[in-house]
């Protein structure tokens, strides 16, 4: 299987929320995206974004690491925010739900490594590095093609 | 003349599956019957951090013997009871689920009122359960999950004057231990930690001081901290204790600025409705710091405000909470029926504006 992978450098938190935002514009039913990373790099600020933007009307969007599980009803499709952190084995993220979740929904998930070989093979990868205070990049990896729909973000 | 009331009250909506029983006779102080709590302190410690129970199966297996043990602690039997409350959300859906299921089977066998109740009201009420206070008061609810400021009206209405618009506090503090590599649960050992530091070494945020509202952030402190733990691995390669405790002082220092300065103007906003007895009430585990509960108490004193912390078994995840939340719906006709459901997202005010996370006014700029 090919797979792709690009770059994006991001030099600010609001570059941030502009890319979470134009993502955001082209998510379907059926999107997984994994977010990887260390703790600070940036993985809940660019999920946040991504909900509110999609949200009708403004809500809180709080950290699901102690939730695991938030979820949120957005005009054409419910958003799933993970973090699976706390959690110890692929079973549990199951006993969630989630693998419907990731043919009716659109999910964000963070610690994915959690789930071992549950992750979906047509998921979207983003891995976070932090390069300085506010300057952080991102690498997207997928197998599968639906996400060139993702070219040209931020006219990389 | 209202009677004596008994309300069994089952709460499953995070970690722990808990189950209590309480009874209010009019005119005196409520009693709590039993108080049963199943914790996973001891999985917690095997894990080296906080493992949650997802699966139903497991909290349905634990709740049939906490009602069980409230039941013949409290020394009465399930026709004895007026009501039975639960919470149904917000929470972990498998936990919330799990509870309203167990107690809809108690209610239809028993034929008794089933009373749903949202567990952050359960902690906003509480100071009413044991401090017997009026309402309006000003509440700060301070938690692994939770992070925010509400004026307790009445029974089922909250005004939240601001919150958290990222992480809350708790998980901060768990965050920062996993940092420096303390234990878990990381309130106590960051707290522990910071004993022996020096929190002026290091300088952390004020996040969203500049604001004049109640909005709080404390992931950034997060990251500032992870920035200067690098700093340090990268000059010496390795944390001595000193360093650890000198970071935690200066973490837990940060959150506590915060959450003084963003309490004084909470009390400022909550005086202009002018209280007859004025209190300021903090639940939650946090509430357990000491630092942050004389900064707290300080803060209470310059504007002469009463200051009420219940004790921590009523702060944290417990039954009581549920049952006397429960019972003061009861009181007001409050009660559902077996249509009730489970609701993993429940903001107790809405129609407060919500919270934005930083990133929204960024695009914006």
């Amino acid at each position: 299987m090919t797979s792709y992978s690009r770059t994006l450098t991001l030099t600010s938190p609001q570059e941030t929320t502009a890319l979470a935002e134009q993502m955001a514009e082209r998510l379907d039913v059926g999107d997984v995206i994994l977010l990887e990373g260390p703790i600070g790099s940036g993985k809940s600020h660019l999920s946040r974004g991504i909900i509110q933007h999609l949200l009708e009307h403004t809500e809180d969007v709080p950290s699901p690491t102690f939730t695991i599980v938030q979820t949120y009803d957005a005009a054409e499709f419910t958003i799933w925010h993970c973090d699976f952190y706390r959690l110890s084995h692929p079973d549990e993220a199951l006993e969630l739900g989630l693998d419907e979740a990731f043919e009716d929904a659109v999910c964000l998930i963070e610690w994915p490594d959690r789930l071992g070989s549950d992750q979906p093979e047509n998921a979207l990868h983003i891995n976070f590095e932090q390069l300085s205070e506010d300057e952080r990049r991102l690498t997207f990896s997928y197998s599968d093609s639906k996400w060139q729909k993702l070219d040209g973000l931020l006219n990389g | 003349m209202a009677k004596q009331l008994t309300v069994l009250g089952i709460e499953s909506s995070c970690d722990d599956t808990a189950a209590a029983v309480v009874r209010h006779t009019p005119g005196s102080t409520p009693e709590i019957l039993s108080q049963v709590v199943v914790s996973q302190d001891e999985l917690h410690k095997n894990f080296g951090g906080v493992v949650p129970e997802i699966a139903a199966r497991a909290h349905t297996e634990k709740l049939d013997f906490c009602v069980e043990d409230a039941l013949t602690e409290a020394a009465i039997n399930l026709p004895d009871l007026d009501a039975i409350a639960v919470t149904s959300g917000p929470g972990l859906i498998g936990g919330v689920l799990s509870g309203v299921m167990c107690a809809k089977g108690l209610s239809a066998a028993a034929n008794k009122p089933l009373i749903g109740v949202n567990h952050l009201a359960g902690h906003a009420l509480t100071p009413r359960l044991t401090n017997q206070i009026e309402f309006p008061y000003l509440m700060l609810l301070v938690s692994g999950g939770h992070c925010q400021f509400l004026i307790v009206h009445d029974v089922d209405r909250f005004q939240r004057l601001g919150g958290t618009i990222d992480d809350a506090p708790g998980e901060a503090f768990d965050k920062t231990a996993r940092l420096l590599g303390l234990g878990q649960p990381g309130g106590p050992h960051v707290e522990a930690a910071a004993l022996k530091g020096d929190p002026a070494r290091f300088r952390f945020p004020r996040p969203l001081l500049d604001r004049p509202d109640c909005d709080m952030s404390f992931s950034g402190l997060k990251t500032a901290l992870l920035r200067a733990r690098e700093a340090i691995l990268a000059k010496k390669g390795g944390l001595t204790r000193k360093d650890q405790a000198d970071l935690a002082a200066g973490f837990q220092q940060a959150v506590t600025a915060v959450l003084l300065e963003k309490s004084r103007r909470a009390l400022k906003i909550y005086l202009e409705l002018n209280p007859v007895k004025p209190v300021f009430a903090v639940a939650g585990g946090v509430s357990a710091n000491q630092d942050i509960r004389a900064a707290l108490e300080t803060v209470c004193a310059e504007s002469g405000v009463g200051f009420i912390a219940p004790p921590l078994s009523l702060c944290t995840d417990n039954g009581a909470m549920i049952a006397w939340a429960g019972l003061e719906r009861f009181q007001r006709g409050l009660i559902d029926d077996l249509s009730l459901s489970a609701r993993p997202r429940w903001p107790l005010d809405q129609t407060s504006p919500a919270m934005l996370g930083s990133g929204k006014k960024g695009a914006k700029a």
